[in-house]
């Protein structure tokens, strides 16, 4: 029987059917055509999803998984390995919000990347990583997930890179790939090791198996806490989040898309799609992603707080949301770890587009020190971030709200210093949102009084904004509201970051509708909270109170001005925990210095044995007077006269 | 064409081409290249015929010829082609016309067109013999060729290199013969018969030599496949002869060459020492595991850009000893698959670096800067080889590394997680020298790069094709491979009696099977 749901393959095709056309005729096409004809990909994925969606509503509730099988990949011994998709509550869910959100990035970037010379290459880029994103979602084995995985790494590695020709992009790019390879190190074991023992990569298999025969706790423990290793390096998570701030090198559009909305989320879905293996192993396990999510979110929280560039603060934000996701899969709250990731890829999207028109109404410049006064002037642009705001920071209705309530309440059944923890963590979130807000698009305009400042710092700043380079602007500044392809998907965001709280409201299990719809893809492993609706209630409250705590203390901060910033945005914080420099001072230090040795000891102890025999012979054959020979000669001579030694004496040995 | 003669065709076409290059006067230069062109390209040709025509579902050796030779000393004329070696012929077939087309020789065209011909019979006769005489004679003819294309073609410090490798692969196929002649007589006085270098009876009789004799003759010719790879340690020859090659050289060397190493110790070490391969597998393990992680360490260091993808083939041939001596069919399929993936990646890397080093005159990284604004459609080229390089899953590095570290993974848990990290390093060492040598504003010296050429970019097309067609679809390859690969695996447990360790049969279930299995229990746990 066929059904709609059978398209499935059509979602990943549009994207890729973008990339091979604008290879071919990306340059021909120019602007902005190659531009709308990736966002008609994109549009046209969303469109294939949205009907894969309703075929998949037709099927029964616990039917709703479909496998499409397009060919044999890798065939090898008892490896067996498809190109095949898996249409299930899950992939759809992440799909429709890849596709859609990916698709008004793209309508974004066509006003975004006006004028940029690279123009139809960004494009090929764009659909290159929406294929590989969707091949991640959509993929029925963990090997194709893996494709997907390290897909939209180079995607990745590409666009942070973009604009080449300035270093800090490039090695911004460099070490987000390598970064993530570390993941990828331990995203590969997991995949051996699932393999060995279940003898299939396929989901649908594995989870048959572990159903079936079931697995051992440790077995499972092992590659949980692999793939876990995987997702700290894709999802940004202590420690391997040091690659996220760097990231923001590439162009807005791209921290939008892949560094906020969809492919840093990938660390959580891996972990939601393997929920029948985490449900098999030690208790520990899940206990250590939640830690390890509470730790990158509280972290990078503080981290926020101090950071003045508009889009470092945007990305500390996202490493933290994404530890929130990364509690709730631990606390066994799936469903809140996916609720969070559609509202979350909604406002951040919202609020790193809304960043870059801000970025492009003040000429590349990202210093929130020289921002203020901007709603008057980019009245959509500050309305709609306003909205992303208040959604972030956890105000109702608004849509971040509700997922983060979720995950809270979660939290609190897990354990309440947990929940105090992350309570914290999200009213930092309020206060330094919050801060962003108000010095963004309140207050006097500083950037007036900064132009002299710029003027004569001029060659500085074009090194410190990234942006500058390739956008150096006038001097004399005019902050201005951005074209309607950038402005219309600022208000469609804006829009979803308000309401998508209806997704999953928490009042009764009728209306828990993205907790009804992923059923079937979790199995029922699903957590249950331990408390009755007096108590959610209560938890509301406390976490209203503390949103409103937060931003009620951002405005004390910085409207007020009743306690002086630099108090709160201490250099500990402003230079990230020193984790970074760290890092970066044992790779440049004693990892170069191992690395270096490790050369020597190539060219002078390996290599000078080599040529010390050389030596030590040709001097033996000049005492020996046999030198005229020509060298070569003499040493083939020499090897024959052993080999014949050799021989006489293993047939010797041999006794024969 | 009768099959039983396609395969001496094959191997005797190019040397039929350089005698004919030979016998063209002075005055006739201009139609050098071009001869040397076509004769390669016909052997690719037929290679690909070759391909298409070759049994898939057959593990044993097809299109075989046997002549009797040097009777009395049991030394025939034994050819054919099995799933293992097919590849390494149709890659030997592919790349020799791509090296030949590529790069034009700056002196001495007639002699350079004939050593490349020559080489290209002795590689094809490698790869295709039966008989360990005839393998051993085109072991070294490919020698002398790639001796004198480096020392006489090749870059200032030509002379030192090819002294270099010569003597050691001079000595690594001494001690060879010398592990023949002892193979070949003491077999024949165990089984009582009369001598003969005839492979398939050797392995067939691979049971009958007591173990320590079979052990210390698997050494010799381990050790000279191990300079042939080459292995850590005895790897020092190669940075020195790939830097000083010329292009071509360079390529066939890589591409070509060290498979040489790599399928000997496949054909010769596994087929004929069953139990001694096993027995040293650990100790080959874990060599391979340290060139994958040595050369990389050493190839990040390196300030010379054909030095560093030298480099990274003592790495990238780590994996490939690793997936051969995991003796199970993923790894040594893997393993297959990567000789013929790093034929094409690393290949293609040379060709780049040369297309480089003929506009900058230089190889030195820290002269180099920006270069992708100067040359773009270069710098694309350069970086879907570097991805594939890399690993990068769609491209046909992928899949042979995967499939090496998962059968790695089955046979030696440990040492598979070890490897594994390679793939850190592999993006780190490329990465960087292509940040450096790529991204950044270019200044004056590499601003006005040009961009490749049309008949560059001809060159590079089918390389590119071919790295993203078998990312996507190695599946004709891989089935041609599996049937001698099992049988290969076969013949192993045979002679030993034994089973190697593998993994358990793919589980028969699914999303529907699952749910039913769900619903089972869920009544169960209701009542």
């Amino acid at each position: 029987m066929s059904t709609l749901v059978d398209l499935v393959w059509l979602i990943p095709a549009f994207p890729l059917a973008g990339v091979l056309i604008l290879l071919a005729l990306g340059r021909r096409l120019g602007e902005p055509r190659a531009g709308w004809l990736a966002t008609a990909m994109m549009g046209g994925s969303f469109v294939a999803t949205l009907l894969v969606f309703i075929g998949l509503i037709g099927h029964e509730g616990d039917e709703r998984e479909t496998v499409v099988t397009l060919f044999e990949w890798v065939p090898a011994g008892k490896l067996a390995v498809d190109i095949g998709f898996l249409a299930d509550p899950l992939s759809i869910t992440m799909a429709l919000f890849v596709t859609g959100v990916g698709a008004l990035i793209h309508l974004y970037s066509i006003g975004y990347m006006h004028g940029d010379e690279g123009f139809s290459k960004f494009f090929i880029y764009l659909n290159l990583f929406a294929f590989s994103m969707l091949m991640l979602v959509l993929g029925d084995n963990l090997l194709l997930t893996f494709l997907g995985w390290e897909g939209v790494g180079a995607c990745s590695y590409l666009l942070i890179s973009f604009w080449f020709t300035d270093e800090a992009n490039a090695s911004a790019g460099k070490k987000a790939f390598v970064t993530n390879r570390v993941g990828d190190w331990g995203f590969l074991v997991a995949m051996f090791l699932a393999f060995l023992t279940f003898g299939s990569l396929q989901y649908g298999e594995i989870f048959f198996e572990v159903e079936s025969h079931g697995v051992a706790a440790g077995t499972a423990s092992a590659i949980v806490v692999l793939l876990l290793v995987g997702a700290a390096g894709k999802s940004a998570q202590f420690p391997l989040h040091i690659w996220l701030p760097d990231a923001m090198a590439g162009p807005t559009p791209v921290s939008a898309l892949i560094h906020a909305a969809t492919m840093v989320t990938a660390g959580v879905y891996l972990l939601t799609r393997m929920n029948p293996i985490i449900a098999e192993a030690h208790g520990w396990v899940p206990d250590l992603i939640m830690w390890v999510g509470l730790g990158t979110a509280l972290m990078a929280a503080t981290i926020a707080v101090a950071q003045n560039d508009i889009k470092k603060v945007l990305a500390y934000s996202t490493v933290s949301q994404l530890g929130f996701m990364f509690v709730a899969v631990g606390s066994g709250a799936y469903v809140a770890a996916i609720f969070h990731m559609v509202t979350h890829a909604f406002f951040k999207a919202l609020l790193f587009l809304g960043a870059g028109s801000v970025i492009h109404g003040m000429d590349g410049d990202q210093d929130i020190r020289r921002y203020g006064g901007l709603a008057r002037l980019l009245p959509i642009t500050s309305m709609t971030f306003v909205a992303g705001w208040l959604a972030i920071a956890g105000v109702p209705p608004f849509s971040g709200f509700w997922s983060k309530d979720e995950i809270l309440a979660y939290a609190y059944g897990e354990n309440k210093v947990l929940w105090v923890l992350l309570l914290a963590t999200a009213i930092l979130t309020a206060f330094y949102m919050t801060r962003l807000v108000l010095m963004t698009f309140f207050g006097p305009p500083r950037w007036a009084e900064a132009e002299a400042q710029v003027e004569a710092e001029a060659g500085e700043e074009a090194e410190d904004t990234a942006e500058a380079a390739s956008e150096a602007g006038p001097p004399h500044r005019h902050p201005h509201e951005s074209p309607w392809t950038m402005t219309v998907p600022l208000m469609a965001l804006a829009g979803l970051a308000i309401v998508a709280g209806v997704f999953n409201l928490p009042f009764t299990s009728d209306v828990h509708f993205l907790g009804n719809w992923l059923k079937p893809s979790l199995f029922g492993n699903s957590g249950h909270l331990p408390f009755g609706g007096g108590t959610q209630w209560i938890l509301a409250i406390v976490a209203i109170v503390g949103s409103l705590g937060g931003v009620s203390a951002g405005a004390v901060v910085y409207i007020r001005r009743r306690i002086d910033p630099a108090r709160i945005e201490h250099p500990f914080l402003a230079r990230a925990w020193r984790i970074d420099e760290t890092v970066s001072n044992f790779m440049g230090g004693p990892g170069r210095r191992a690395f270096e040795r490790t050369t020597q000891f190539d060219e002078q102890v390996v290599d000078g044995a080599v040529d010390a025999t050389g030596t030590l012979i040709r001097r033996a054959g000049t005492k020996l007077r046999v030198s005229q020979t020509g060298l070569v000669r003499s040493y083939a001579l020499g090897i024959a006269i052993g080999a014949v030694g050799l021989l006489a004496w293993f047939i010797y040995r041999a006794g024969l | 064409m009768d099959g039983s003669m396609v395969l001496p065709v094959i191997i005797f076409l190019p040397l039929v081409g350089a005698a004919a290059i030979a016998l063209i006067a002075p005055s006739r230069s201009m139609v050098l290249k071009p001869v040397a062109v076509a004769t390669s390209a016909a052997t690719g040709a037929l290679t690909l015929w070759l391909m298409a025509a070759f049994e898939a579902g057959d593990g044993g050796f097809q299109f075989t010829q046997f002549a009797e030779w040097i009777g009395s000393a049991g030394i025939s004329w034994h050819v054919g082609v099995d799933g293992i070696s097919l590849f390494l012929v149709v890659l030997t077939g592919f790349l020799f016309p791509i090296a030949i087309v590529a790069c034009d020789p700056p002196h001495d065209a007639k002699a350079y067109y004939i050593w490349m011909l020559v080489l290209e019979t002795g590689c094809l006769g490698v790869f295709l013999a039966l008989d360990l005489v005839l393998f051993f004679l085109f072991f070294e003819v490919v020698l002398i060729p790639m001796y004198f294309l480096i020392g006489k073609w090749g870059h200032e410090n030509r002379k030192y290199a090819a002294t270099k490798f010569f003597l050691f692969t001079m000595l690594g196929s001494a001690l060879m013969l010398v592990g023949m002649l002892a193979l070949a007589l003491l077999t024949a006085r165990e089984t009582g018969g009369a001598v003969t270098f005839n492979l398939v009876e050797l392995a067939n009789s691979a049971g009958e030599l007591p173990t320590i004799t079979a052990r210390w003759i698997f050494l010799s010719f381990a050790l000279a496949f191990a300079v042939k790879v080459p292995i850590f340690p005895v790897h020092t020859w190669l940075p020195d002869a790939h830097t000083e090659a010329p292009t071509a050289g360079s390529v066939i060397l890589a591409g070509v060459l060290l498979k040489l190493g790599t399928y000997g110790l496949v054909r010769f070490g596994l087929y004929l020492f069953p139990e001694a391969s096993r027995y040293f597998a650990p100790l080959l393990f874990t060599l391979g595991v340290i060139g994958i992680l040595y050369g990389a360490v050493v190839a990040t260091m390196q300030r010379d850009l054909k030095r560093l993808v030298a480099y990274s083939s003592v790495a990238h041939l780590g994996f490939i000893v690793l997936g051969i001596f995991s003796i199970n069919t993923e790894g040594i399929e893997g393993g297959l698959l990567q000789m013929v993936n790093h034929g094409l990646s690393t290949g293609a890397l040379f060709l780049l670096v040369g297309f480089i080093y003929e506009r900058r005159h230089t190889r030195q990284i820290s002269e180099m800067i920006g270069l992708q604004k100067a040359a773009p459609v270069l710098a694309a080229v350069f970086t879907v080889v570097m991805l594939s390089s890399v690993g990068l899953p769609g491209l046909n590095g992928f899949v042979g590394e995967f499939l090496i570290l998962a059968g790695a993974f089955v046979a030696h848990r440990w040492w598979a997680v070890v490897a594994a990290a390679g793939v850190i390093l592999a993006a780190l060492y490329l990465l960087w020298a292509y940040q450096r040598v790529f991204h950044g504003t270019p200044d004056d010296a590499n601003r006005s790069m040009p961009d490749l050429n049309w008949q560059e970019k001809l060159v590079m097309a089918p390389l590119v094709g071919l790295i993203v067609f078998l990312g996507v679809y190695p599946k004709p390859v891989i089935e041609r491979m599996e049937p001698a690969v099992n049988a290969l695996i076969e013949h192993m447990e045979e002679v030993e009696g034994i089973e190697s360790p593998t993994v358990g049969d793919r589980p028969e279930g699914s999303f529907e099977e699952l749910r039913e299995l769900k619903a089972h229990y869920g009544e169960e746990e209701g009542h």
